[in-house]
């Protein structure tokens, strides 16, 4: 029979709070809900309701999550995109976000495309790349689709060498390129030649230098570097200094071991040396890799990308295949370098929101008090997003934690059924790029994922359900 | 004159915020309209119909629009500052205790935070009510839904679902509920003691939790089921739930069923439940059983008085209370003939009605009736006229006449102009969530009538639906009915009877 009666009474009150005075003046418990109307949409909100505690969604995100903690990257070589990335095609570009066409493209992303048609001596000129790129002769693909990730425009074509990360628990590999460092870089949209020397040097030194380092190390589990690293500083998204040094710290002995040209090593050494955020591709795909493990489990409401290509920002959620659910992407308001303003940003771009997918980035802004004035807040706005990040995810991830909350993991896991319902959106941490191409980062700051996009999921979600479940 | 509107994007507020935010902003000076909405299409459309809209101000959804009339551009300017001031103001959760933390932003996430709820009490605007009770029920909690509007076949779905895991849907539209003692929605304070009712919800099952109070006899559960519970369609789940409830409740010693006449196959199935039910049963189904009908163990009340007598009866040692028949009144003056009952209570309505029509011809209301006509033109009155001014015709975009007493203050006025109106009769409703003074709120009305026409007018006759622990006083309210001149009944039947007389004597 009910538990109404007989029980203590304890009551949630939904709507109009005037409703509970009366009843904690009986003695009664009662709680207030601060309503709004899940995404302003009764359709939307019936298809929520229908997934809320729905038994079979609880245990496929059981099962999905459990396959995300349970993920073990481990960084095992360095090899270029045409030998690692299987089907991919001879002229194929990839692409950070959701898919996209030339067209369609932001200027930083065309920047980029341009750079890449020169870089492979597919043109000979800016021109001739343009027109080569919206001749419909290169295949345009997201980074996501070939299990890649990529910071801002996120460019792979075929000849760029790109990190393997394996995870042995599930047989999952994962890529992401090499960081180019700071300036003129092609991930911006700079393609002059200067840019296309330094990929050049990537390519046919660093890449290399790395491989011959790799083969000394042995393989290199990512997820305690990390860990370590979220201790000393970092969230690992908007600030690696600490990840990189210990990355390098790694490095060194095996670059010594590989016997190196001494001229190599000390360029080698001195470039990633030079780049705090060397690390931060290698944190990318060691999301990426933790969160593949978890897609692809029919009926889990977990997300498992969340992804900007400047134009649109796209999620994949693990129960339902590999749709995109697509809303514009947010000029973002936060702190520019001087000179700048919000006129010269560029919409949000790139795969590196997937440490926040992953749990990390804006969601452990508490490990990071170095960088909450330059992402836009204090010390407490940062334990406060990560503190609001638990009630949209489905767990913490005990192998990330964060010393200013008493070393309680990091919430990971993001749930669309919570996001919709609560109106909470994931925060993420990210660099703004300017407008143009090639101009650069012009400053940073926190922004949110669309609710949109987490609105189409819960109603696609609540379709594939079976009637009368 | 001059208008304007402001947008206050991302923004949600309830509307009982809303208008509260509305009317301070209306009282600044040099204002003379103003109101805050959620910009949804039937909110802007009452905008338009009340002249504060003269273009499509391109508000979305999820946005709050505030449009202000004022005397000039300085006060137009001062109105919308205030307004978007008030609205951004943090909301007040009050929750004592509570450390400075995220605000509960849905059923789950206060689940989360209150692990033993057990309870969801749901006024969310009418299309989002269903989803936020599915929510409650999935999340194993049981459910008041004081919401309105909501499809019967949701209401359906949502008792089905109940059923199956063992949980109670109170309502939808169920104004009130009393459960162990906490009052629910708009409840009145009542004592506890052993009487359980299941009621229809709202003022019916006011007035008999009201009425027992008054004997000094206690309520142990009061269950709101809805209106339509009892109809074919939804087939009493809630009452049937609740029947059996109450049946093993052991602090419920006597149950009292209020509804209008339920659908004859439902109504088999509850009485043949009720009369196993092993305690007393009081069955005031407001017209039904048609005739003499009998069921055994189950006693029939023709009103909502003599079930609360009743139940108070068969509560205590089997002595019967009773109120007089009537209360004395004064005889309407000469061409007065007419009886005019402006009620903010929907189920008193339809006891007035169940009431008068085998008794009067040609009575007229805006709820249907078997034996009643209804009014062509809800806002004029025509002969012997019986008004729930709690109906949606009235409440559409205005607050509830137990909240608001601004129309009915009109429709007193404008039925006082009436040279044939004999008697007005009304109803206050007390308790939480009514007017905070509705006797005040009415006064400046009452007293206008008594002025404008003396001993020649119409009689008021009024009766008070409360307790003394109410909020409002059921003392003071009365003592401030009395002082404006009003006969004062002890409550609907005794009221309506007593309207009776007089018509009849001055026919």
């Amino acid at each position: 029979m009910s538990n109404l009666f007989g029980a203590e009474l304890s009551v949630i009150n939904v709507g109009l709070s005037q409703f509970a005075d009366p009843i904690r003046a009986a003695g009664n418990d009662v709680v207030d809900v601060t309503w709004a109307p899940p995404a302003h949409d009764d359709a939307v909100a019936r298809a929520l309701a229908q997934l809320v505690n729905h038994p079979d969604i609880e245990a496929a995100n059981r099962k999905a999550f459990d396959r995300y903690l349970s993920a073990q990257p481990t960084l095992t070589g360095v090899g270029l995109a045409r030998d690692v990335l299987s089907d991919l095609g001879d002229r194929t570009i990839l692409h950070s976000g959701p898919p996209i066409a030339w067209e369609d493209m932001c200027a930083p992303v065309r920047g980029a495309v341009t750079g890449a048609c020169l870089y492979e001596g597919w043109a000979g000129t800016h021109a001739e790349a343009e027109t080569l790129a919206g001749s419909g002769e290169i295949t345009f693909a997201p980074c996501h689709h070939f299990g890649a990730v990529g910071p801002m425009a996120g460019i792979i074509s075929p000849s760029m060498p790109l990190w393997i990360l394996h995870d042995p628990i599930h047989d999952n590999t994962t890529f992401s390129n090499l960081n180019e460092g700071l300036g003129k870089v092609l991930r911006f949209g700079a393609n002059n030649q200067d840019v296309i020397d330094h990929l050049h040097w990537i390519r046919d030194v660093l890449g290399p230098a790395l491989t011959a380092t790799l083969e000394q190390l042995g393989t290199l589990e990512l997820k305690p570097l990390m860990a370590q690293a979220l201790h000393m500083g970092d969230e690992v998204h908007n600030r690696n200094a600490a990840a990189s040094a210990l990355l390098i710290k790694r490095l060194i002995p095996a670059a010594l071991d590989a016997r190196l040209d001494p001229d190599t090593l000390s360029a080698v050494v001195t470039f990633i040396n030079s780049n705090d955020h060397f690390f931060l591709n290698l944190s990318m795909a060691a999301c990426k890799s933790m969160l593949d493990a978890a897609h692809g489990v029919a009926e889990s409401s977990m997300v498992t990308a969340m992804a900007r290509n400047g134009v649109n920002f796209g999620i994949r959620v693990s129960g339902l295949g590999d749709t995109w659910y697509q809303a514009p992407a947010a000029v973002i308001d936060g702190l520019f370098f001087p000179g700048y303003s919000t006129d010269d940003a560029n919409p949000d771009l790139g795969d590196s929101s997937i440490t926040e997918t992953s749990g990390i980035g804006a969601f452990a802004m508490a490990a990071s008090p170095a960088i909450v004035q330059f992402v836009g807040g204090t010390s407490s706005d940062a334990l406060a997003n990560s503190r609001r990040m638990a009630h949209i995810t489905l767990g913490r991830n005990s192998a990330f934690t964060l010393p200013a909350l008493d070393f309680t993991p990091t919430p990971a896991g993001i749930d669309i059924r919570k996001v919709v319902d609560t109106g909470i959106a994931p925060v993420i941490n990210t660099g703004i790029a300017h407008r143009d191409a090639g101009v650069g980062q012009v400053g940073a700051g926190i922004t949110n994922a669309p609710l949109a996009c987490f609105s189409a999921a819960v109603t696609a979600l609540a379709e594939t359900l079976q009637p009368g479940d | 004159m001059t208008m304007g509107t402001r947008i206050i994007a991302d923004l949600y507020r309830d509307s009982v915020a809303l208008m509260q935010i509305s009317s301070t902003v209306s009282q600044l000076d040099g204002v003379s309209q103003a109101s805050c909405i959620m910009a949804t299409p039937a909110n802007l459309e009452l905008l338009h119909e009340a002249g504060l809209l003269s273009e499509d101000p391109g508000a979305l959804l999820n946005e709050v629009l505030i449009a202000v009339e004022a005397d000039n551009d300085d006060s137009l300017a001062r109105a919308l500052d205030a307004a978007e001031a008030e609205l951004r103001a943090e909301p007040v959760t009050a929750t004592p205790g509570a450390e400075q933390s995220e605000p509960l932003r849905s059923v789950e996430m206060a689940l989360d935070a209150h692990v033993g709820a057990n309870l969801a009490l749901i006024a969310t605007p009418g299309p989002f009510a269903t989803a936020e009770a599915t929510k409650a029920l999935h999340l194993g909690l049981n459910v008041m839904m004081f919401s309105d509007n909501v499809p019967v076949e949701d209401e359906i779905a949502l008792k089905t679902r109940a059923e199956r895991d063992g949980l109670m849907v109170m309502g939808p539209d169920c104004g009130t509920a009393i459960v162990d003692g906490a009052p629910l929605g708009f409840a009145n304070v009542v004592r506890r003691g052993d009487i359980g009712i299941i009621a229809a919800s709202g003022t019916g099952l006011q007035q008999v939790s009201c009425l027992i109070d008054a004997t000094g006899c206690g309520i142990s559960q009061a269950i709101g089921t809805g209106g339509r519970d009892l109809s074919a369609q939804v087939g009493g789940r809630t009452t049937i739930r609740a029947m059996r409830a109450l049946a093993d409740d052991p602090d419920t010693g006597v149950i009292v069923m209020i509804s209008k006449p339920p659908a004859p196959d439902v109504a088999a199935a509850i009485l043949d439940l009720a009369a196993q039910a092993g305690k007393p049963v009081i069955a005031s189904l407001l017209g039904f059983p048609p005739g003499d009908a009998t069921v055994s163990g189950i006693t029939f009340a023709d009103t909502l008085e003599s079930a609360a007598l009743l139940a108070v009866a068969a509560s205590r040692d089997g002595t019967q209370l009773s109120f007089d028949e009537t209360v004395a009144a004064p005889e309407p003056a000469r061409g007065r003939k007419y009886l005019r009952a402006l009620y903010s209570g929907g189920t008193l309505c339809y006891e007035a009605l169940s009431m008068l029509g085998g008794r009067f011809d040609g009575v007229h209301s805006n709820t249907s009736y078997d034996t009643t006509q209804t009014l062509n033109d809800p806002w004029s009155s025509a002969g012997h006229t019986v008004l729930d001014l709690g109906d949606d015709v009235f409440t559409r975009g205005r607050p509830h006449p137990m909240i608001d007493h601004r129309l009915r203050n009109e429709r007193l006025l404008a039925e006082a102009a009436d040279p044939e109106t004999a008697v007005i009769l009304f109803d206050v409703v007390l308790g939480h969530g009514s007017h905070e003074d509705p006797v005040a709120a009415m006064a400046p009305s009452l007293a206008q009538i008594r002025e404008e026409h003396g001993d020649d007018g119409p009689v008021l006759l009024g009766f008070v639906c409360g307790t003394q622990a109410d909020p409002q006083g059921l003392a003071r309210q009365k003592k401030g009915l009395a002082d404006l001149g009003v006969v004062l009944a002890e409550n609907n039947a005794q009221a309506v009877r007593t309207a009776g007389g007089m018509l009849e004597g001055s026919q």
